[in-house]
């Protein structure tokens, strides 16, 4: 019985498999639930788009900035609030991290858009130049950033706020965001300074300061990407997001219509990327345990015709077989587990969200799988001649 | 005999199998949704604070003079440069007078000939009036008719218009020449104070219209920065409070200042209140005009009241409070809130007192259900 070893180590090598199919499993799930805490974290009963995109995650949407106030003054809004997201590079001083930059109205911690917990620091208290970002980007308090032209100070560290891409948020004030998500690089600027003054239709030598207006004009930048709308209790969202699109003639999803484009429609295809590879893992692992099974009763197929030779029933060597495959398939899942819990999810790049009930249900696909497999090799066990025990 | 091997083996098997067992015992428990949420917790103080505004704006002159002609015409020469000062009555440059000076020397003629039909009317007024005395003496004596005394007169009467308007017209065309004087003189262009040329926007040459400025001037000793406040957090920003100016190019260096006015016109568009704030000591060397600056406004002390970190604040059903653990229970307690620093510290008006214990930051967002485990600081942060 030397082999005792061997399959403690054949189990945990399986274990790893298993391991890594739990964590697909997991990288799922983290998907779904980046895509479920970006709307968490907003706050929002109601995003108000630009009419007819699936803004602002899943396309891009414009808005006036001053829309929000018109939707603040319908019956039922109690807190209207004007957002952008870019995602972009942040700088720091060594290399960059690509980030979901955050435009936040100003206001009082709660307002729609806010980062809602904090790990660490504060929340942003001036009208400009502050960051809080995800602890996921790496900065730390007190880090200098970079965005566009302009310098940030993180002033506040949180946790689990990303994108539904899994970028990190960083979070600045909304007006500082405006000019980011406009502001073009500074030769950028010169050339369309200059395309405007060698248009004769700006540059009028009678009209002096006509190019100076041309120009300011040129360098505003009006827009948000969308309006956070928190409904007041009592009301149904669905009633006032049907005023706002028949009387403000704009997009507006409600909490459950966001999550089906976000799950639906922007992560739909990484997915069923997962989801196949969470197939072939499974077809794999339930190969290589019938695999096993087979080879080591093979390996025993001589204890076996012993064990027939002497009357013992079929049923207990069923029952055998059975108990090594599925003791087998037992520490291959506390393996698995294990090294899915402390070795995958902390390395993994993307969030990984381990849910006991996927593991309930691995646990009993495991064992299935280890059953099944089980089979060929009964099988084979079943067919052994009694008289091999006594022959070669 | 085979016994004891197998005993080995058995101890061997558990001492893998069951360290491996206790490992996901641990797992299964200590991560994931089940695990409880790390949360730092901190302790409502007494504190006062001292609240600040903070605003960003540009700096400015107060008064810039753009200096250019009064009529359209081609710039002759500009002796200034931008960067020079200049002094109060000097001439900057000069305006090209064309045909001028022809038409001074016109007038001059003109003048002359003014005043040679002056004498000439003269001339005239003195004869007609030596001959209707004549005529006067005659018709005493009775030698010459009425009639002729009566023409005479007349003749005296049309001299002395002729005279009138001889005399006026010699002033006309001197007023005519005063004003081609005056603008001989006005195609010099000259300071009006003492200042700075920030900006040369023609040179030798070019033609410019009426108004357009040619070169442009500041006072130096009146920059000011017009500074930009968002309304939510302009609250208790008034002339004379003493302001902190940091300019983009000198991070960390502080200028001190004060508000000179906030300005009764806001902007409706950004949903900004404008000020003005003014150096203590003008920087040396000047900074330029149009550089980014950022101002901090400190308001005076207030007294001290129960103050939590803006981190606690949570909005959780409509309402603002904070999660607040008491006997290792948690519990979401309303809160109304005063007014806020800049170091994020906000004043507890109502809801809390002294003492008590409220969530500072945590790893999850929290509910009523959720198991808290204290601890110094969320792991993950790097202090």
């Amino acid at each position: 019985m030397h082999s005792w070893g061997k399959f403690v180590f054949t189990g945990m090598g399986l274990g790893l498999l298993i391991g890594i199919t739990l964590s697909m499993a997991g990288i799922y799930r983290g998907m779904v639930d980046d895509a479920k805490v970006l709307l968490d974290n907003s706050g929002a009963d109601l995003w108000v788009v630009q009419k007819d995109t699936l803004g602002p995650y899943a396309e891009s949407s414009s808005l006036y900035d001053d829309i929000w106030r018109g939707i603040r003054g319908m019956p039922g809004v109690e807190r209207a609030a004007n957002i952008t997201y870019l995602t972009m590079q942040v700088g720091k001083q060594d290399g960059d991290v690509r980030a979901m930059v955050t435009g936040v109205t100003p206001g009082e911690p709660g307002t729609p858009g806010w980062p809602p917990y904090l790990v660490a620091g504060r929340q942003i208290t001036r009208s400009h130049y502050e960051a809080v970002a995800d602890i996921a980007s790496g900065f730390k308090l007190g880090d200098r950033i970079q965005i566009r032209r302009n310098h940030y100070t993180i002033v506040g560290l949180t946790r689990r706020m990303v994108s539904s891409n899994g970028d990190p948020m960083v979070f600045i004030p909304l007006k500082d965001a405006q000019e980011a998500q406009f502001l073009k690089d500074n030769d950028a600027i010169r050339e369309q300074r200059r395309r405007t003054a060698e248009n004769p239709a700006f540059n009028r030598p009678g009209v002096p300061g006509l190019l100076d207006a041309v120009i300011a004009s040129q360098s505003t930048n009006p827009y948000v990407n969308a309006v956070l709308v928190r409904v007041e209790p009592g009301h149904a969202p669905e009633e006032i997001a049907e005023s706002i699109r028949r009387w403000k003639r704009l997009t507006v999803y409600t909490r459950s219509q966001m999550e089906e484009i976000l799950v639906g429609k922007l992560i739909a295809t990484s997915a069923r990327q997962i989801f196949m590879f969470l197939v072939i893992l499974s077809i794999v692992s339930s190969a290589i345990v019938a695999f096993i099974i087979y080879t080591l009763t093979l390996g025993k197929i001589r204890e076996i015709a012993v064990l027939k030779l002497i009357g013992t029933k079929n049923r207990t060597i069923v029952g055998l077989i059975m108990q090594q495959s599925i003791a087998l398939g037992l520490i291959g899942f506390v393996v698995g587990k294990i090294s899915a819990t402390l070795l995958m999810a902390p390395i993994f790049p993307k969030y990984v969200l381990l849910q006991p009930l996927d593991s309930v249900m691995g646990f009993i696909a495991v064992v299935m799988i280890c059953v099944l497999s089980s089979i060929i090799a009964i099988r084979a066990a079943l067919r052994v001649d009694p008289a091999e025990a006594i022959g070669g | 005999m085979k016994k004891l091997p197998f005993q080995k083996r058995t101890l061997a098997l558990i001492a893998v199998l069951f360290p491996l067992l206790a490992l996901f015992v641990y797992v299964a428990l200590r991560s994931g949704p089940l695990a409880p949420v790390s949360v730092v917790l901190a302790t409502v103080e007494n504190k006062s604070i001292s609240p600040k505004l903070f605003g960003i704006g540009t700096i400015e002159a107060r008064y810039t003079y753009k200096i250019g002609p009064t009529f359209a015409g081609r710039v002759k020469r500009l002796d200034v440069h931008v960067g020079e000062r200049v002094k109060a009555g000097q001439v900057l440059g000069e305006m090209d007078p064309v045909d001028l000076d022809e038409r001074i020397r016109a007038q001059d003629a003109t003048l002359k000939r003014a005043n040679a039909q002056l004498n000439e009317a003269q001339a005239r007024k003195d004869y007609a009036q030596t001959q209707a005395l004549r005529y006067e003496q005659l018709l005493k004596a009775r030698s010459t008719s009425e009639e002729v005394v009566a023409t005479k007169q007349q003749d005296l009467l049309v001299a002395k218009a002729g005279l009138t308007a001889a005399r006026e017209e010699l002033s006309r065309v001197r007023a005519e020449r005063e004003a081609l004087e005056a603008q001989r003189s006005n195609l010099s262009l000259v300071a009006p104070v003492d200042g700075l040329v920030v900006s040369r926007d023609a040179d030798p040459g070019t033609t410019v219209v009426a108004g357009q400025a040619v070169v442009e001037l500041i006072d130096p000793s009146t920059l000011w920065v017009n500074v930009r406040f968002d309304q939510i957090r302009a609250r208790g920003l008034a002339a004379g409070l003493s302001a902190q100016i940091t300019l983009r190019s000198q991070a960390g260096e502080l200028q001190a200042g004060r508000v000179l006015r906030v300005e009764p016109l806001a902007d409706a568009v950004t949903e900004e209140t404008l000020a003005k704030v003014v150096f203590d000591q003008i920087p040396d060397p000047l900074p330029p005009i149009g550089e980014l600056a950022e101002i901090t406004i400190t308001l005076p002390t207030l007294a001290a009241t129960p103050v939590v970190p803006n981190a606690a604040i949570h909005h959780k059903d409509s309402r603002l409070g904070v999660w607040q653990v008491t006997n290792g229970d948690l519990r979401f307690t309303a809160v109304s809130l005063g007014i806020t620093d800049l170091e994020g510290r906000v004043q507890i008006r109502e809801g809390l007192k002294l003492g008590d214990q409220v969530v500072a930051y945590s790893e999850n967002a929290l509910n009523e259900h959720s198991r808290i485990h204290v601890v110094d600081h969320i792991p993950g942060v790097t202090q």
